[in-house]
């Protein structure tokens, strides 16, 4: 009995989730009664996850079935590990988003929060669902109820004309992603998908080397729909701005890393047996979307579209440690790759807390100041201090800048590559710390983005808004939660480390090396360790001291006069850095890649156009083909039924033909 | 306990011996430049006549602005403690590899950059990225240097890195000298030298690293110089240890200190001789031929990471 709690204690918290949804319909008469009633559940909902994840960690897995529409097609549910980790991802997340919800939906009309609560709770059951379904017919149900209910999400505002845009393109893309899904499972389930597909019939699925690649490759291309990797990635930077910021948090920081949770099961536990090559490709897939976003994101001047293409860039950042685990396994390095594998969860976990805490943060600067453009922002850290506050750590975070927890992903994953030269193959060794230097290159330009985010939006002189006001105390104690989130995984990454093991020895056979209390080393102290909570006292006793040795010796108060600027006596906002000029070496380093285009509005000011290549260079003539296809299929309608009766007869003839 | 008293001496002697080595670099360049120096330690003075004046905060800046000057400082004392300068081994090192050096000279970099648009001027701003540019582009150089010796030795903490390296005496690594090229470009740009930024400059538009401390003043403005020395020893002390780590020995062997500290001067000294030359010898870039700059130091240092897998050494 025991043995099957976390499985319960997991459908239960869906179940509950799903009546909350239910009751939020029911309750949509009294909206503050609603907000104050069915988030905060929601949110203790939440933990229950979580405690039915950390349970999953330890205990055997387990397996649910029931009864489905078809005698042939049951439902089918399990817990292991796996599952269990991204489950802890999706409970604490939801939870700290749930609290936020509270406070930023309270405004919201009747009717509209009735659907919003609704669809909300319908998109966390459905990735809930997808992280426990055990057979195809069921993860594919789960996941379709996820894709639809953060589209309906994601046109919450559906009558502006670009939620719709954004909205039908995320819509598209999340079906042509689950299309080579079912695909992929088809091929994986063999003569056993008539069941339903379980998964139990396709572990180590008896597949030869072109069916295993091609399974590979249309599950790889189906998840990376979702995860936005390149080209794939186009409907991302549309949704997130469209949608409102607990949707935002929710949608970035654990749909897309379900999507990396499809890859996981699929290559490590279906396919087994990898080929040599995929590794290689997922990580250069992988390092093209991470430079690809970051240099998206540095350009960009809405805060939400801004951390959307930094989204792009972490998800790259995993699919380069996936890439690299993927790559140590097929040689059978399985202690290299429980490495390279441990950053990659590592740094998942990482991203749904300091990107949740970063997109709630701009709904709370959306809400106070009224504006997410940041040519309209500016030091908001004077109008809303505390959530400027939390900002900055989340902005340290994902800026990969010790001790948080950003940098600890990143580190483990240089030290992975670092190990490269046990590869057997000289070649792959030798470009491997190439590919590392790339890394180098994404973090360090990531570093160049956050800080405009952060520096532009909250920091200087306001450039519209100068009435904010500071978030409410639901909004704030979620940002403070997930800013302990993010300090906590920062300082005691072995902790985490050590909860892993189980995951690492689920997929690999091979867990990684037990660390002990405040040392991070991932193979030997010899070889390499860092000790976050040292680094981190030791700063703070030098900067203690010398605060205090200084203000001791020659403390004097402070004096506040007009700043100086070089003695310019005219000092307007205007002459700060644009968002567009903070990123002006940039585009005109990278010129070819950004096609901008400059125009001079009415007001006489310059406006920079930024394309999307992949969109002109792959989407367009996409679609010119497409509709030229169409018209060319256009010339068979003629309308005549004496043509089509010809067309019946031919096909008669050929086909004929054909049987004999 | 030797090791302790070690690692205190060392961070108290980085720390107040780099305004010297500072002061005997600008010495050195006015000797070269047919100036008359002010002397070695116009530095201190230079420092003292600023911690005795008045600090003024510019209206419209935040915490950030107070804060920064004290967490650059503190940042850098504790990279004064990571790197093995007198000796190896010592207890702060394993607290944070080569890695986590370059993470926390990032997390400095940031606070300066974060304090600059604190101040909302427009020279601040423009210092700002330009910095933020500079750094972007200098990091994978920095690391693939760093890469080099790390793949040598097996390890990327400094002081296994030493240790190893100690130990090869003269054995000669193609791979290590395109790394210290590499390196050396870097110092270059991270400290704000020629041929990338000019630390004497008085030209506005011209500056990135002095544009972010316009605003500062008194106390602050002594301290965010006081730290820009202290990095530059930094990273004159991370190339010696890399590329020239004769002398330094484990904390444990206290009979060698007596060498190490004759060797030390030395080593700086000509390293100090070195950049006022190159300073001297080269005329500043334009900002947008500095990423080609940068490039070129990526490039020595991917030819080094690749010489290393060619040539296994």
């Amino acid at each position: 009995m025991i043995s099957c709690l976390p499985l319960d204690l997991a459908t239960g918290a869906l179940l509950l989730w799903l009546g909350l949804g239910l009751s939020g319909l029911l309750l949509g008469g009294w909206p503050t009664l609603a907000c104050r009633l069915v988030f905060p559940l929601s949110s203790m909902v939440a933990l229950l996850l979580t405690t039915a994840g950390f349970t999953a960690l330890t205990a055997t897995p387990d397996h649910l079935q029931l009864r489905g529409p078809l005698p042939a097609l049951p439902w089918s549910f399990q817990i292991d590990p796996l599952s269990g980790f991204f489950l802890i991802l999706l409970g604490l997340l939801a939870c700290a988003v749930a609290l936020f919800a509270t406070g930023y939906f309270r405004s919201l009309p009747g009717p509209a929060l009735r659907r919003l609560m609704l669809q909300y709770h319908v998109f966390l059951l459905g990735m809930g669902l997808v992280l426990l379904a055990a057979n195809a017919f069921t993860f594919l149900v789960a996941w379709e109820s996820m894709a639809l209910a953060s589209y309906f999400l994601v046109v919450t505002e559906h009558e502006k004309a670009d939620s719709q845009r954004a909205g039908f393109l995320y819509l598209l893309i999340a079906h042509l992603g689950a299309l080579a899904i079912l695909l992929g499972f088809v091929i994986l389930a063999g003569a056993t998908i008539s069941q339903g597909g379980p998964f139990s019939a396709m572990l180590h699925a008896p597949l030869n080397a072109f069916w295993a690649a091609t399974a590979f490759l249309l599950t790889f291309f189906g998840f990376s729909a979702k995860a936005g990797l390149l080209p794939l990635h186009i409907w991302l930077p549309d949704a997130h701005p469209a949608a409102p910021a607990p949707v935002s948090a929710l949608m970035s920081g654990a749909m897309l890393q379900i999507a990396f949770y499809g890859m996981l099961r699929v290559d490590f536990l279906f396919l087994g047996k990898l080929a040599m090559w995929w590794g290689p490709f997922v990580l250069m897939v992988g390092l093209a979307t991470a430079l690809f976003g970051v240099l998206f994101a540095a350009v960009q001047t809405d805060m939400k579209r801004l951390l959307a293409y930094s989204s792009i860039e972490n998800m790259g950042l995993i699919m380069v440690a996936f890439g690299l685990a993927l790559i140590f396994r097929a040689h059978g390095l399985n202690a290299l790759a429980a490495l390279a594998l441990a950053a990659a969860l590592y740094h998942a976990l990482n991203h749904a807390f300091f990107k949740g805490l970063l997109f709630l943060g701009s709904g709370s600067v959306l809400h106070g100041a009224g504006s997410v453009a940041m040519d309209r922002l500016g030091g908001m850290i004077r109008q809303m201090p505390q959530t400027a506050f939390f900002m900055l750590l989340g902005t340290l975070a994902i800026a990969g800048l010790p001790p948080l927890n950003g940098f600890a992903s990143e580190w483990l994953l240089l030290q992975a590559f670092l190990l490269s030269p046990a590869l057997p193959q000289s070649t792959l060794s030798a470009v491997l710390p190439l590919a590392a230097s790339g890394v180098v290159l994404a973090v360090a330009l990531a570093a160049y983005a956050m800080v405009k985010f952060y520096g532009i939006a909250f920091l200087g002189q306001a450039r519209g808004t100068r009435h904010a006001h500071e978030a409410g105390r639901w909004e704030r104690s979620a940002m403070a939660l997930l800013s302990v989130a993010c300090i906590f995984l920062g300082l005691f990454p072995g902790v985490l480390l050590n909860l892993l093991h189980p995951v690492l020895q689920e997929m690999l056979g091979q867990g990684f090396a037990i660390q002990q209390g405040l040392w991070l080393t991932p193979v030997s102290a010899q070889r390499a360790s860092y000790s976050p909570v040292i680094f981190f006292l030791g700063m703070a006793t030098a900067l203690g001291l010398s605060f205090l040795l200084i203000w001791s010796f020659f403390g004097r108060p402070l004096r506040r006069v007009p700043a100086w600027a070089c003695g310019f006596p005219i000092r307007t906002p205007a002459m700060q850095d644009s968002p567009m000029g903070f990123a002006q070496p940039l585009l005109r380093i990278f010129a070819p890649l950004y096609q901008a285009e400059r125009q001079a509005n009415d007001a006489g000011r310059w406006r920079v156009r930024i394309g999307e290549p992949v969109y002109r260079g792959i989407y367009q003539p996409l679609n010119r083909i497409v509709f030229w296809l169409s018209a060319q299929v256009l010339r068979l309608q003629q309308g005549r039924i004496t043509l089509y009766l010809l067309y019946s007869f031919l096909t008669l003839l050929i086909l004929l033909a054909l049987w004999r | 306990m030797t090791a302790i008293l070690l690692e205190g001496m060392q961070i108290l002697l980085v720390a107040f011996l780099a305004p010297l080595f500072a002061g005997l670099l600008r010495a050195l360049r006015a000797i070269l430049q047919n100036r008359r120096p002010a002397g070695c330690w116009q530095n201190y003075r230079d420092l003292y006549r600023l911690f005795h004046k008045e600090s003024l905060q510019a209206e419209g800046t935040s915490w950030l602005f107070r804060f920064a000057p004290y967490g650059i400082f503190g940042a850098f004392c504790l990279a004064a403690g990571i790197i093995p300068i007198l000796a190896t081994g010592l207890p702060l090192a394993p607290a944070a590899d080569v890695i986590a050096l370059v993470g926390l000279f990032a997390l400095a970099r940031v606070f300066q950059v974060l304090a600059a648009m604190d101040t909302g001027t427009p020279f601040a701003t423009l210092g700002a990225h330009r910095e933020m540019l500079i750094a972007g582009l200098a990091e994978p150089a920095l690391l693939a240097a760093l890469f080099t010796a790390s793949l040598l030795s097996r390890s990327t903490s400094l002081s296994v890195i030493v240790a190893h390296l100690e130990q090869l005496r003269f054995a000669l690594h193609p791979s290590m000298v395109f790394a210290a090229a590499a390196f050396f470009m870097v110092l270059l740009a991270e400290n704000a030298r020629i041929p990338v930024d000019n630390p004497a400059t008085h030209l506005e538009l011209t500056m990135i690293h002095e544009a972010m401390l316009l605003e500062y003043s008194g106390r602050h403005l002594a301290l965010m110089e006081w730290g820009a020395q202290i990095k530059l020893v930094l990273y004159v002390a991370i190339g010696i240890a890399l590329f020239l780590p004769w002398g330094i020995v484990p904390a444990a062997e206290i009979a060698a200190l007596p060498l190490t500290l004759l060797a030390l001067p030395l080593k700086f000294a000509a390293a100090a001789l070195i950049l006022a030359l190159v300073e001297t010898l080269l005329a500043k870039l334009r900002l947008f031929r500095a990423p080609e700059f940068m490039a070129t130091a990526f490039l020595l240092g991917v030819i080094g990471l690749l010489s290393f897998f060619m040539l296994g050494a």
